[in-house]
């Protein structure tokens, strides 16, 4: 069977604690992936240093050569799984393996895995976007001149960790950066997607990047909060249960659930057939399984007409067979959790003040079984209670309850926030969203919340994680 | 499947055969009034049948169903007591790290038995007699603190402690605490630390699987003159086993265990490398045995090479515990040179009882 091994700076590994991954649709075993001990990882940490010297001698021109090189190679080469067994694996290869373990269609699996070749192709933007255009030499340099000033940052990492979630392989396009400023990684991929972060690896490395800058570690719980404790700046995604031991940490980027939203001002309410589309696509693109897709539409009026059209809408978004080109939502890997998940559902529908609209438009019910494998279908709930605890929900498939407040409330209704796109032209409305210390990512623009520029900071700016300015004199003034 | 030789099998055999002698006199022993605790006499009042006409051997046991360790927990712990050996001094453990009310077992010189056997089988050059020890571990009401004291003693030298209470552990995983984790598991390895520098006669160390791990990253326990580890606990794995013999301690004498307070102390396997990593281990028949049966039959013993779940039986003058049905499962094993009875081997947490159970504490 195919092994994906560990990568202990570099070096890979076979671990006598493996785990299985199986097939979503047959429930054949696709791959083993080696476990690391927490104890493991803990011990390799200790060389960290040595690995973040590699990449500082290497010039960030040349690391940004390397990504680019990267890039084509991710799209189009053969690239290693495990040296010993001499296995490789194929761009559709990777495709394939990626949509068989985590039951993102195959068409899905396509446009995340274009995400991730466009950051490590266009990494120079994306470091400008992240540094607010300081010239990358800093991080050779460690300061630049800019504008007759002197600039200086310092690294406050020799490692960042990441413990990665299996549900869309976009994020992956969060962490590449870190190389690129010189900081190596030591990744805990989601215990269903080894795939992407370790393709990203071996592309880099098959480029020119050190080895050691890149370390793999699927492991466990323990193994995760090792990670987490013993780097010096990590990342975590993950519900909220997941990331709350490591809210207080600084040095943890918490990634948890988004709960973001689209919402409406009084003048563009009215106007909501206008907007379908982009509140469609807020919901459903990408499988609705991302921290940016939208669970909530909050608007002052036209509520219930706009979720009775988006109910239709969405509805009409059949389950279909991993490899249709056409198909547009996730199979569940383990089917119990799918039926647990309406479950869980219906009983919160018990609670006065909600109703599911999607329900009627489908008898058959919100878990549908294709191809072998099982769905849970869009779902939009109208709230005629805002303060329904639906209204705080965020489930891993298309998902969305439409709630009707009044503008005035509405800011602090929608609590914490990662992704409002606003549709209102009211410039008093606008500035109260500019200064809502409860959203993160804004978009006063058309722009659904699923779609993201990736020269932005994304829950906290990576650079801002990794480096510190500070104040630094090379001369003695004239 | 390993083949065994002949020679083995009738080893094999006759340790079965004198069993069944041992089962008898337990039996005898417990459910006697004369000697038997009031526990297993008022059991035997709710029988219709008197134990100790009916069983003859080992296998007959099954008729007495199976041990419960609920009937631990709580009071009066007297009851466990055989009358024959009321007079002792008598000593009380509680088992594992788990809250609420804990279960015990009373002791008089059990665990000194039971630890005198495990380092019978200790080599003399890599736990040299006379050569003192340190304990880092959960002691408190724990068999393991006193057990480890008699251990070094009996082997001549002092055991140095430094304790880890695995309550407190189990406290800060499930209030979801990992930073207060981490400044605890320092605190106590920071311990170690100072006693290992301090007494340079310390030749031995017991510690757990996590422990060991914290502590080789302060130290290099090689160059500290450390031969010996016996390391038992949670985590106790194929991988952690290599992880330990080819990084953490090359060279030292890396000796796992398995065992609680309800049976002794299970010896392993001597290590072959062709076993590849793969732990076996034999418990102290005809004191304790393995039984590796169908999770779903507890009645029937599955082949060897196959998985099941564990089953305890414990058979001393002092506890008689037929058929316990233990949280972990394995693979049941072949009977070895060494040990030419039943083993278990890659054992781990049952799989039924996964979820609930928090593993790792120590």
């Amino acid at each position: 069977m195919l092994h994906i091994p560990l990568l202990r700076g570099g070096k890979p590994y076979r671990s006598m604690n493996v785990a299985t991954l199986n097939h979503v649709r047959t429930g054949e075993p696709v791959a083993e992936v080696s476990l690391a001990n927490s104890g493991l990882i803990s011990r390799d940490l200790r060389n960290v240093k040595q690995h973040q010297q590699r990449l500082q001698e290497i010039p960030v021109r040349e690391i940004l050569e390397i990504c680019r090189k990267a890039a084509t190679l991710f799209g189009e080469a053969d690239l290693p799984i495990d040296p010993v067994a001499g296995t490789t694996q194929s761009y559709d290869d990777y495709l394939k393996q990626l949509s068989s373990t985590t039951g993102m269609p195959l068409a899905l699996c396509r446009i995340n895995a274009e995400k991730i070749r466009f950051v490590m192709q266009n990494m120079e933007r994306v470091l400008g976007g992240l540094t607010r255009g300081v010239d990358v030499e800093v991080l050779d340099r460690g300061f630049v001149d800019q504008d007759d000033r002197l600039l200086s940052y310092i690294r406050e990492a020799d490692s960042l960790g990441a413990v990665l979630p299996s549900n869309s392989p976009g994020v992956h396009s969060l962490w590449i950066p870190a190389l690129a400023m010189k900081v190596p990684l030591v990744i805990k991929p989601g215990g269903l997607e080894p795939w992407s972060p370790f393709r990203i690896g071996q592309a880099l490395v098959a480029a020119g990047l050190p080895a050691e800058a890149f370390g793999f570690y699927p492991t466990d719980h323990n193994g995760a909060s090792q990670i987490l404790l013993s780097t010096d700046r990590s990342m975590i995604f993950g519900d909220k249960g997941t990331v709350a031991s490591w809210v207080d940490d600084p040095r943890v980027q918490i990634h948890g659930p988004g709960w973001s939203k689209v919402v409406f001002g009084a003048d563009r309410a009215p106007h909501w057939r206008e907007h379908l589309d982009l509140v469609s696509i807020s919901v459903a693109e990408n499988g609705g399984r991302a921290c940016l897709n939208s669970s909530g539409i909050w608007m002052p009026s036209h509520g219930r007409e706009l979720a009775e059209a988006l109910a239709e809408r969405l509805a009409a978004i059949p389950a279909r067979d991993l490899d249709d080109p056409e198909a547009r939502l996730a199979a569940f890997p383990v089917p119990e959790v799918a039926r647990r998940i309406s479950e869980y559902v219906d009983t919160q529908l018990q609670i006065p003040g909600a109703v599911d609209l999607t329900a009627k438009l489908r008898p058959e019910g919100r878990v549908a079984e294709v191809g072998g494998c099982t769905f849970l279908l869009p779902t939009v709930i109208w709230l005629d209670d805002p303060t329904h605890p639906l209204a705080e929900t965020e489930l891993l498939f298309p998902f969305a309850t439409v709630a009707e407040v009044p503008q005035d409330e509405l800011i602090e209704g929608i609590k914490e926030t990662l992704v409002v796109t606003a549709l209102t032209g009211d410039r008093a409305f606008q500035q109260e969203l500019m200064q809502a210390r409860n959203i993160d990512r804004l978009n006063l623009a058309e722009v659904p919340t699923s779609r993201i520029s990736w020269d932005q900071p994304h829950e906290g700016n990576l650079f801002e994680h990794l480096y510190r300015q500070r104040a630094f004199q090379n001369a003695v003034p004239a | 499947m390993e083949v065994i030789s002949s020679e083995l099998a009738q080893r094999a055999e006759q340790v079965r055969r004198s069993l069944d002698e041992h089962v008898r006199e337990m039996v005898l022993w417990h459910f006697s009034p004369e000697t038997g605790s009031p526990f297993w006499l008022e059991f035997a009042e709710k029988l219709d049948f008197d134990p100790r006409r009916e069983i003859g051997g080992f296998d007959d046991l099954k008729i007495l169903g199976h041990f419960q360790d609920e009937w631990l927990r709580g009071g009066p712990v007297r009851r466990w007591v055989p009358k024959a050996l009321a007079d002792k001094p008598l000593y009380v453990f509680e088992t594992g790290g788990s809250t609420g009310v804990p279960k015990s077992r009373v002791n008089i010189e059990d665990f000194q038995r039971d630890y005198e056997i495990f380092g019978d089988n200790l080599s003399d050059e890599t736990f040299p007699k006379g050569a003192d020890w340190l304990m880092l571990g959960p002691t408190g009401p724990r068999r393991l603190r006193l057990a480890i004291e008699h251990l070094a003693q009996y082997r001549g030298g002092i055991s140095f402690f430094v304790d880890l209470d695995p309550r407190w552990v189990q406290k800060l995983i499930r209030m979801g605490r990992p930073h207060d984790l981490e400044l605890y598991k320092s605190h106590t390895v920071d311990q170690a630390l100072t006693i290992l520098r301090a007494h340079p006669n310390i030749k031995c160390i017991f510690t757990t699987p996590k422990l060991l791990e914290a502590l080789c990253e302060k130290i290099d326990l090689v160059k500290q003159g450390i031969t010996g580890i016996f390391c038992g606990g949670t985590e106790m794995n194929r991988q952690f086993n290599r992880f330990a013999r080819e990084e953490l301690v090359p060279g030292i004498d890396f000796v796992p265990t398995y065992g609680n307070t309800l049976m002794g102390l299970a010896s392993p396997k001597p290590f072959d490398r062709a076993d590849d990593y793969a732990i076996t281990y034999y418990p102290p028949t005809p004191r304790a045995l393995f039984e590796i049966v169908d999770p779903d039959d507890l009645d029937k013993t599955v082949e060897y090479g196959q998985r099941g779940r564990v089953l305890l039986t414990t058979l001393t003058r002092e506890f008689f515990m037929p058929r316990f049905a233990e949280r972990d499962e394995g693979v049941r094993a072949e009977p070895c040179e060494k040990y030419p009875w039943d083993g278990v081997r890659d054992l781990g947490l049952y799989a039924k009882l996964k979820s609930s159970v928090v593993v790792g504490v120590y």
